[in-house]
């Protein structure tokens, strides 16, 4: 499944074609620009004022990719103890699954009160929230295996090491990149919620004044940025997958319809 | 050459009183009831039943990968109580490893046995010669058809000269014609090699065309029907499954299985 130019060139002229319509229909109808702007006063609002927004761009960066990093060492890490300890599973993975069924909006104010204004509740709130599918897409990679693959294992006399480094965790590695793909989007969730919440930097915050003052070119601009910001950390990983997994594209492939 | 190396006198593998009871839902099941029988030195035996008949258990229990409940397999002598290391196996389907290159594939075993690198890279890359593969080598297994994917697979399970080779139904998942190929091509790596092989199918045609032997084996459970010795000329060809002898003993053993074939 390789992308071709034209599937870029479809991707570009249909954004630019959203934009057009969005000008157009502004043209066509009075709304005030306070409740919906242009996007040539979107984009003027960015140009005019970018070191404000690069700054706070690069402190929610910053909180995301921390806490996305982090959340992939831990959820690594638990999901290997899982795995190989009845004991630890039974008594962990019932609190995981709880502590994910709680809402992170909701335990968000607490973990301002626990870790402060600063950048560390939102690396801490990121993390939070997108170590979940980490796990258990790790765990499911690193049990998935064929019983055949298993058997021959046990004839070569593998040792448990060998089993590991050699069978479990390549086989996990297709499991990890696509709970990665997941996690790298709750990041930027995670790391606006906690800037919602409290705190005086990055771009949800921004948010935050804008809407009180009722200035949505304001709004909008951070809008794109958080999307720029979740797209680039997404971008990296499908980079880092294929750098790190040059067989998938021989691996059977999902069909999709049409070509 | 290794086809130059003396056949050991008596038995290889003796199978004495074998059985095999699995617990299940509804009570226990016999799987396999009162196996006897032995195999020589590079020797060919091929086992033939219904499926289901638990000719993968004879060969899970042979392997040392599953424990009997009464009676007692022997290699050489020694009863085999744990996984045997001097074995290569291969399965139903390749099970290579999706992230390996072919030549790391059948390098596996070596690595894992933890035996000298040069020697095992050298014996793989002769292995991969003698069975087509070696313009595939730095290719991964999704690149290849299922037939050359289990040709690799018979490559890793030889890479580390085991005595003894155990093959669980290994072409029953690719098409006739396929498989065909792959009868010839497995009989032209044994007789290079020459290993003591025992073969699990449930083909007749297949059982008959590459055994020396064929035990057949009653539906469930599982129990020796009888042991058909192949007096066919070797090697054998394409042309060898219109010899009169070869389709007599087809019939023959489809009759004790309980297949007609006209």
């Amino acid at each position: 499944m390789g992308i071709s130019k034209t599937d870029i060139g479809t991707t570009i002229v249909s954004i630019l074609a959203t934009l057009l319509v969005w000008e157009a229909l502004l043209w066509v109808f009075p709304i005030p620009s306070f409740i919906v702007p242009a996007p040539s006063a979107i984009f003027a609002e960015a140009v005019k004022r970018y070191p404000l927004y690069l700054y706070h761009s690069w402190v929610t960066f910053y909180e995301m990719v921390l806490g996305f990093v982090l959340a992939a060492v831990v959820g690594v890490l638990l999901a290997v103890v899982i795995v190989y300890s009845r004991f630890i599973r039974n008594m962990i993975y019932p609190q995981i699954v709880v502590l994910q069924i709680v809402p992170k909006v909701a335990i968000a104010p607490l973990l301002l009160i626990w870790a402060g204004y600063g950048i560390t509740s939102k690396i801490l709130l990121a993390l939070l929230i997108s170590f979940f599918p980490i796990v258990v897409n790790m765990v499911t990679g690193l049990i998935a295996i064929e019983a055949e693959l298993l058997e021959l294992c046990r004839i070569l006399h593998a040792g448990r090491w060998q089993e590991f480094f050699k069978v479990r965790l390549p086989n996990a590695l297709p499991y990890l990149f696509s709970s990665l793909k997941v996690a790298s989007t709750l990041a930027v969730i995670g790391a606006v919620i906690g800037e919602f919440v409290g705190g005086n930097e990055g771009l949800g915050h921004l948010i935050i004044i804008a809407n009180t003052e009722l200035r949505t070119s304001m709004s909008f601009v951070s809008l794109f940025g958080l999307s720029l910001l979740g797209f680039v950390l997404y971008g990296v990983v499908v980079l880092a997958e294929r750098l790190l997994m040059p067989w998938k594209k021989w691996q059977p492939a999902p069909q999709t319809f049409g070509t | 050459m290794e086809t130059a190396t003396s056949r050991e006198e008596g038995p290889v593998i003796e199978v004495r009183n074998l059985s095999k009871i699995y617990g299940s839902q509804d009570g226990p099941v016999e799987a396999l009831s009162d196996l006897s029988f032995t195999i020589a030195d590079q020797e060919f035996v091929t086992i033939v039943g219904h499926s289901g008949c638990g000719k993968s258990t004879l060969l899970k229990i042979i392997a040392g990968l599953l424990p009997p409940s009464s009676g007692a397999v022997t290699v050489r002598g020694r009863a085999v109580s744990a996984p045997l290391k001097d074995v290569g196996m291969v399965f139903q389907r390749p099970v290579l490893l999706d992230w390996r290159t072919i030549l790391a594939n059948v390098m596996l075993p070596v690595e894992m046995l933890r035996l000298p690198r040069r020697e095992g890279a050298q014996r793989a890359l002769d292995l991969l010669q003698l069975a087509g593969l070696s313009d595939f080598r730095h290719h991964y297994p999704g690149q290849l058809s299922g037939g050359m994917q289990q040709r690799a697979a018979i490559c890793r399970a030889l890479v580390h000269d085991p005595s003894l080779l155990l093959m669980d139904e290994p072409f029953g998942a690719l098409d006739l014609m396929t498989r065909e190929e792959m009868n010839l091509e497995l009989l032209k790596i044994w007789s290079e090699r020459r290993k003591t092989t025992l073969l699990v199918t449930h083909s007749i045609s297949e059982a008959v065309f590459l055994a020396d032997r064929v035990i057949v084996m009653t539906p469930r459970p599982g129990m020796v029907a009888d042991i058909v010795p192949v007096m066919l000329p070797r090697p054998r060809q394409p042309e060898t499954k219109l010899d009169a002898g070869f389709r007599e003993l087809v019939q023959v053993i489809g009759r004790k299985i309980g297949v007609l074939y006209i």
